[in-house]
């Protein structure tokens, strides 16, 4: 948020030491050798620096969204395939987001990502493998068995009051 | 376009979203995920939870060290290239935004081929492995009668069709494996424009249309 609102480059670096090993060792398991990984790493926390105007915390804690562009990079750099994207919907430059609704999607991300650690472990390594890489979508199972049904419902919500308001 | 949420009947599987999250479908497949996504707020939110899975499993990831300097080298590749504009919005016309950039427009822009029977269809870019076509399916016609070896989505953009299944509305997405032998016909009131995305070739059951097949890329 100090990006997206100040051009904090103090927010910047510290995001840069949380999430660029981490984007990096994603990256890596995807199947980049290490200097493409470390390039793309360097990319990604670049679009964030560019892109800090467009995220919207009311439906994406800042993981989810590094995340996203991680995939969309990884995507552009082996694949070299466009990664069509839906139209965007943004708040008005006068409009944010409630807070409220911003601290609850942080917690249901936290307890979404509470319940994944505490997965079965055969279960938790076919998620991975299908994040990873590693599954076609006809592979993926059905049945995820992961309790998504809150945050969505959250998201639900954001997207509802984001329409609202642009009405 | 207009999202349609309220109306749409017809949505994305568990798998087809998890796959789109993970970044592992077909362009072709991405770009009809995508489509829908822009058309139904529902599974937008599910894609969202979706993603939200992919970044707590980067969150937990085991870190990789960065080389010295990479943050200052980061810090200064964005700064020395001007801020992404790259908003897409929605826009007007038939078809979604993400469909708009590759047909370079709306409908008007759209390179129709004739396929038989009234029926047309539009090719669009997307790498090898799967294929997406726009279809238009005069009011009242009816698609030749095909089977499949993969997957087949199809996305109604205009007008609607009916296979023996049910029912497909504006914005409705149909997951087809290869069980499912459909014969799509539009209904009487409009034209019914689709985009439809196969990982593998469709089998046709006449004759006909399947001399033809290698020449119309069906």
């Amino acid at each position: 948020m100090r990006i997206r609102d100040r051009k904090d480059e103090a927010a910047f670096a510290e995001l840069f030491d949380h999430f660029a090993p981490r984007i990096k060792a994603f990256l890596m398991r995807s199947g980049g050798d290490a200097t493409i990984a470390e390039e793309c790493a360097q990319d990604v926390m670049a679009t964030l620096w560019q892109k800090a105007h467009l995220f919207d915390p009311s439906r994406a804690s800042a993981a989810t969204w590094i995340f996203t562009i991680a995939r969309n990079r990884r995507i552009d750099a082996l694949r070299k395939a466009r990664r069509p994207e839906p139209e965007d919907i943004l708040w008005g430059p006068d409009q944010e987001p409630d807070q409220a609704d911003v601290l609850a999607l942080q917690e249901e991300t936290d307890q979404l990502a509470g319940a994944i650690a505490n997965l079965p472990e055969k279960q938790k390594a076919l998620i991975e493998a299908a994040y990873f890489g590693d599954l076609s979508h006809s592979e993926i199972a059905e049945k995820t068995g992961l309790p998504l049904g809150t945050i969505k419902s959250r998201i639900r919500l954001a997207l509802e009051r984001l329409r609202h308001a642009m009405n | 376009m207009k999202h349609m949420t309220h109306t749409i009947k017809h949505h994305l599987t568990d798998a087809l979203l998890m796959a789109y999250s993970a970044g592992s479908l077909p362009e072709a497949f991405n770009l009809t995920v995508a489509a829908h996504l822009s058309m139904c707020d529902e599974c937008r939110a599910r894609a969202g939870a979706f993603d939200t899975v992919g970044g707590a499993l980067m969150e937990e990831t085991t870190e990789a060290e960065m080389s010295k300097g990479s943050m200052a080298a980061a810090l200064a590749r964005a700064k020395a290239t001007p801020a992404e504009p790259r908003v897409q919005p929605a826009r007007d016309g038939v078809l979604p935004a993400p469909i708009q950039a590759y047909v370079g427009g709306d409908l008007d822009a759209v390179t129709w081929r004739p396929v038989g029977m009234g029926v047309k269809q539009a090719i669009l870019p997307t790498e090898r492995g799967a294929t997406a076509r726009l279809l238009y399916i005069p009011a009242g016609a009816a698609v030749p009668d095909h089977g499949h070896r993969g997957t087949e989505l199809t996305l109604v953009l205009q007008g609607a069709f009916t296979d023996a299944t049910d029912h497909f509305g504006a914005g409705d997405i149909e997951v087809a494996n290869e069980e499912l032998d459909h014969t799509p016909v539009a209904d009487i009131g409009a034209d019914c424009i689709c985009l439809a995305a196969t990982d593998a070739p469709l089998r046709f059951r006449g004759l006909m249309p399947r001399l033809a097949q290698p020449f119309l890329r069906i």
